[in-house]
């Protein structure tokens, strides 16, 4: 089945690319300029964003689920507001959503973490040098991108692994949002098990290859 | 020809309550090797951050040729005239090429290649351009950063303390470097350290820092053989007790 290459299957395979590469990205785009700035600056409140977002790091995938369903919902508060630019519940980009809230923390975390771990007098060093405030803060980006990395494997992987939110806010809709965890949970429980396997292991193959071009993306960090 | 690069009356410099710098007057001229020497914690580092526009004084007045202080940030092209060599090396995790061409590539020089090759000849290092710069020994992780500053060809490079905890075969080799950039180039050189000895093999003047006030300027000669400051004559014969 999975060399033959069945419609339906490639249908699923391509949506769950098609939720995760766009949540991954979203994420990327408001966590590491977060997880910068936060790892960079000291500010009033800044204490309470961390915690925030350390909670956020762990939040039950599911809580993010009925938060965002809640929403969405036509009685809800940005549902009801039908508003082009809201997306609606059981669609792609409803998973998209809840995908976003439930990684950026973790992109956002790690990639402070790994910015308060460079030598805080490298920012002195290349000011001294000549850089810009910006160019500054890209230098020391630089130094942290081993763990800015590794902040995007964590988010993708707590994308590509999720079930619970996606299941509730995509409704699991055969041709539509139907995703590889999703249709795992489905075929296990009818006892498809078979399939239920094969699903697995393309969704491992799928993670495996991105966790790869993600390292190589880290270039020569690893090298001795 | 004796034109005067820095010149600062009244400068000061206050972290929370606590005035860490008090500088009535000090002229620092074009071409010279300036020598500040100071026990630890006098303010010499705090006064090369002021030197070097990574920090604004307090109050009073710093003028940097035309430019003069506002307490606001220096503009970059003021910046990018000085730069500092810090005690301890903060390499970037790239090669010895790349930390040499760094300040070249945010300026956008157009000869980078030939510019990182001469500086690296300068510091004796052609041989290890490739090579990443973090496996480095202490005294080649201070040419890198010696390099890094020279090739910018900035006009004021400021040196704190740079060969503290260095091997004396390389102390040799960066008095060497720096003497030879003054001389050749011309360019002005503020050197901070608590050697005694290497202010006086190096600097055409001195200055003596304690607790962020200059006690006495003077050439070399007379800060040595004549001080007029009895602290100046105890602290040239290592009595000063701190
Ligand atoms: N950023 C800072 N915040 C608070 N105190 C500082 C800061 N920088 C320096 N100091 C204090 O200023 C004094 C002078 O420090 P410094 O200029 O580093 O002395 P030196 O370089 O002569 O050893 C020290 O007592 C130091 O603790
Ligand atoms: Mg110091």
């Amino acid at each position: 089945m999975i060399i033959s290459g069945d419609p339906a299957l490639m249908q699923i395979v391509a949506v769950s690319l098609q939720v995760t590469g766009t949540a991954l990205l979203l994420s990327t785009l408001v966590g590491i300029p977060l997880g910068s700035w936060l790892g960079l600056t000291r500010f009033l409140g800044r204490r309470l964003i961390i915690v925030l977002l350390y909670t956020g790091m762990g939040f039950p995938p599911v809580v993010v689920g009925l938060f965002v369903y809640l929403m969405l919902s036509r009685s809800g508060p940005l549902g009801a507001l039908d508003f082009p630019l809201v997306p609606r519940l059981f669609t792609v980009n409803a998973m998209v959503v809840a995908q976003v809230i439930i990684s950026f923390p973790l992109v956002a975390g790690f990639t402070m973490a790994a910015v308060m771990g460079v030598d805080p007098n490298l920012r002195q060093q290349v000011l001294s040098l000549g850089a810009t405030n910006w160019q500054a803060t890209l230098a020391v980006l630089m130094e942290a991108r081993l763990g800015v990395i590794v902040s995007i494997i964590a988010g993708f992987g707590s994308i590509i692994s999720e079930v619970g939110a996606v299941m509730m806010v995509g409704g699991n809709i055969e041709g539509a949002t139907r995703v590889l965890t999703t249709a795992i949970v489905l075929e296990t429980r009818k006892g498809n098990f078979d399939l239920a396997m094969a699903l697995g292991i393309i969704l491992l193959s799928l993670s495996f290859l991105a966790n790869v071009i993600m390292l190589r993306l880290q270039g020569r960090t690893f090298e001795p | 020809m004796n034109a005067t690069v820095y010149s600062l009356e009244k400068v000061s410099k206050t972290y929370g309550s606590r005035e860490v710098l008090r500088v009535d007057f000090l002229e620092i001229q074009q071409g010279e090797i300036f020598a500040i020497v100071g026990p630890s914690g006098a303010g010499k580092s705090t006064l090369l951050r002021l030197l070097d526009f990574l920090e604004p004084p307090t109050g009073g007045q710093l003028r940097f040729k035309d430019y003069s202080a506002n307490g606001g940030r220096a503009p970059l092209e003021v910046r990018r005239r000085v730069t500092t060599v810090f005690q301890r090396p903060v390499l970037l995790n790239t090669t010895v090429y790349g930390n040499v061409a760094y300040g070249l590539k945010i300026r956008g020089d157009k000869e980078v290649q030939r510019k990182v090759k001469e500086a690296l000849e300068q510091v004796g290092l052609s041989e290890l351009a490739r090579e990443r710069a973090r496996l480095l020994s202490g005294g080649e992780a201070q040419r890198v950063a010696l390099a890094r500053a020279m090739v910018i060809e900035p006009e004021v490079l400021l040196l704190d303390e740079p060969t503290a905890n260095l091997d004396p075969y390389n102390v040799g080799l960066i008095e060497d470097i720096v003497a030879d950039l003054n001389r050749k180039r011309g360019t002005t050189i503020v050197l901070v350290t608590h050697n005694v000895f290497q202010a006086k093999r190096l600097a055409h003047r001195v200055a003596l820092l304690l607790e962020g006030k200059v006690v006495e300027v003077a050439p070399v000669r007379d800060f040595f053989e004549a001080p007029r400051d009895p602290r100046t004559a105890a602290f040239v014969r290592g009595e000063m007790v701190y």
